[in-house]
């Protein structure tokens, strides 16, 4: 039996490039590049991984975002995923975690899946939630932030490293997954790959297809609304020394004045 | 006055600081509640009522320890059932947020996580976040129904505000998809002895000029000289000098710390993005050309091998 795949990804800015908040407080696309989400690289990886294990298997890179997002797709396509579905429409501008956690759900379940896995956060909004939230609405179990993951016949089990101990986890599938960085390095796309990716097949869907309502979704749907974005004012100059044999008692005497010694 | 149910992060009854911050930012807004789980909630209340609480609520049960993550929510979610609270305040750690998102598809209320400052405002809580690696800082708020908000560590100072915390068990009945995911063991983490990198008021961290892991010792010397932290750049965790839970930065931890000392670390964005948020930085670093010069209040341009011995032993000299 074919084990389904379904792997969630997200189109994020550019972190080295110039990040701003356009006039309604989301993020000003046309200032930065995107690109895939260096964490979930990693959910491909492991994607491409089980499925090497399993029998038959089929890996669905799914994304939300404008129309450039499907350059998030094509990456993880030339990684080696099977096939992509795009969720696309004007009404999702804007939407919060919640709004893409009830897009992400119905686009799964139309799918069709026995394993999600997704990246322990995006890169840009890093909150870290979408994968409890996706598990609480599709009403499977989450196996969330696994630096180690295998699936054994429905099974799936891993090592979830947390700050006060490591668990291991087991869970039976359908269930959502997600990873750490520390669950090995994503591999490169081969130029073979990257030239087989043009030839898959991007399903494309927008709110109609997955029965959303558009107040459901988008700024206006917002179950948070951000006031106010300010930039930060640059950092007044600190002091910098050059050490002369001297440079680390001049920094104990700058942190005593500070009241940390 | 309203209240606001808190969500304890304990250990064996003993609580965690930042579960004290939030008891501090709650009586911005209301009375604050404390819900805690698990062993040893019921010895959680001393110190919770000695910072506010007016009623602690506890709930133990095998199913906490032996499955991940929704047996909280569910005791989460009988709290508030329970309480009918104005806001739901939890910390911001891995576990917390994933409790805190699931409680607030159930209630049908929105969330914001990871928020610095806490304000009593005209329509509910606002949240001080801040965005894009620290570069913006946002005000938000909860628009449909009560507000959950996650709050980071070092946030606020703890004050003390003595209340009743008066202990109430709680009844918990445990949903179908609670026993969904099985806890087979736990292995704690072996104490270093070091306060947690993520609550720690100082954080001393190295990096690719640290230059191998023989070497970690004299940050950790600083770091024990100052009852600090200590953290590590991606460059010093990948070439495996120093544990991934020490990781700083965009795919590690963020900290906000009171004092941040870099030492070794250029300061890229990705690393900056973990840090940047700290109340004063420190940097010790041979280029002077490094990035992480631009957000030092204070930096030292020089070989961190002879600068951080020196700093260590003066802080020594000066602690008696």
């Amino acid at each position: 039996m074919s084990l389904r795949i379904v792997v969630c990804v997200k189109y994020v800015p550019d972190a080295t490039g110039d990040r701003h908040f356009a006039d309604d407080l989301t993020l000003d696309r046309d200032d930065v590049d995107g690109l895939l989400s260096e964490l979930d690289e990693y959910a491909v990886e492991q994607a491409l991984q089980i499925a090497g294990e399993a029998d038959d298997a089929e890996i669905t890179v799914l994304t939300v975002g404008p129309e450039d997002a499907k350059d998030a797709l094509r990456k993880a396509l030339s990684m080696g995923a099977d096939k992509a579905v795009h969720v696309e429409d004007d009404d999702l501008h804007g939407t919060d975690v919640i709004g893409t956690s009830l897009v992400l759900a119905k686009a799964i379940e139309k799918t069709g899946y026995d394993l999600v896995i997704a990246g322990m956060a995006s890169t840009d909004g890093t909150m870290g939630v979408l994968p409890a939230l996706l598990a609480e609405r599709l009403g499977v179990p989450q196996v969330t932030l696994l630096s180690e993951v295998s699936v054994d016949g429905g099974t799936v089990k891993g090592r979830r490293d947390g700050d006060s101990a490591s668990e291991q986890l087991e869970a039976s599938l359908p269930a959502v997954v997600s990873v750490t960085d520390q669950s090995g390095e994503a591999r490169y796309p081969s130029f073979k790959g990257i030239m087989a990716a043009k030839k898959k097949p991007v399903e494309s869907l927008d709110l109609e297809d997955l029965e959303i309502e558009a107040d459901e979704v988008g700024l206006g749907g917002s179950w948070t609304a951000v006031d106010s974005a300010a930039e930060r004012p640059a950092r007044t100059a600190g002091t910098i020394v050059k050490d002369e044999g001297e440079g680390g008692k001049q920094l104990a005497e700058f942190l005593a004045g500070q009241k940390f010694i | 006055m309203a209240e606001v149910l808190v969500y304890v992060d304990h250990v064996d009854g003993a609580v965690r600081k930042p579960t004290l911050e939030l008891l501090t930012l709650a009586r911005r807004i209301g009375e604050p509640v404390a819900l805690a789980l698990g062993n040893g909630a019921a010895d959680t209340a001393a110190a919770l009522a000695e910072h506010g609480a007016v009623k602690v609520l506890t709930a133990d049960a095998p199913e906490f320890a032996d499955y991940l993550v929704v047996p909280k929510v569910d005791a989460l979610q009988a709290a508030y059932d329970a309480v009918s609270p104005a806001a739901v305040l939890l910390p911001s750690s891995a576990e917390a947020k994933e409790i805190a998102a699931r409680l607030a598809l159930r209630i049908g209320s929105g969330i914001i996580t990871d928020a610095v400052d806490l304000e009593a405002g005209d329509s509910g809580p606002v949240a001080t976040q801040s965005a894009f690696a620290a570069s913006y800082t946002t005000k938000s708020r909860v628009s449909k129904g009560t507000p959950v908000i996650t709050v980071k560590p070092n946030s606020v100072a703890v004050e003390a505000a003595p209340a009743a915390g008066a202990v109430e068990a709680l009844t918990v009945s445990f949903s179908a998809t609670a026993t969904g995911t099985k806890v087979l063991s736990r292995t704690p983490r072996e104490s270093t002895g070091r306060p947690e990198l993520t609550e720690a008021a100082i954080v001393v961290s190295g990096g690719r000029g640290v230059n191998g892991a023989e070497n970690f010792g004299i940050i950790e010397a600083l770091a024990d000289s100052l009852g600090a932290a200590v953290g590590a750049s991606r460059a010093a965790v990948d070439a495996g000098w120093y544990p991934h839970t020490n990781q700083v930065g965009q795919t590690g931890k963020s900290v906000s710390p009171q004092l941040y000392i870099a030492s070794g670390i250029s300061g890229a964005i990705q690393h900056r993005a973990g840090m940047q948020t700290s109340k004063t930085i420190v940097a010790v670093n041979k280029d002077a050309e490094a990035p992480i010069f631009d957000l030092v209040d204070y930096g030292v341009v020089g070989d961190l091998f002879d600068v951080v011995p020196q700093l260590t032993d003066e802080v020594k000299t000066r602690k008696g």
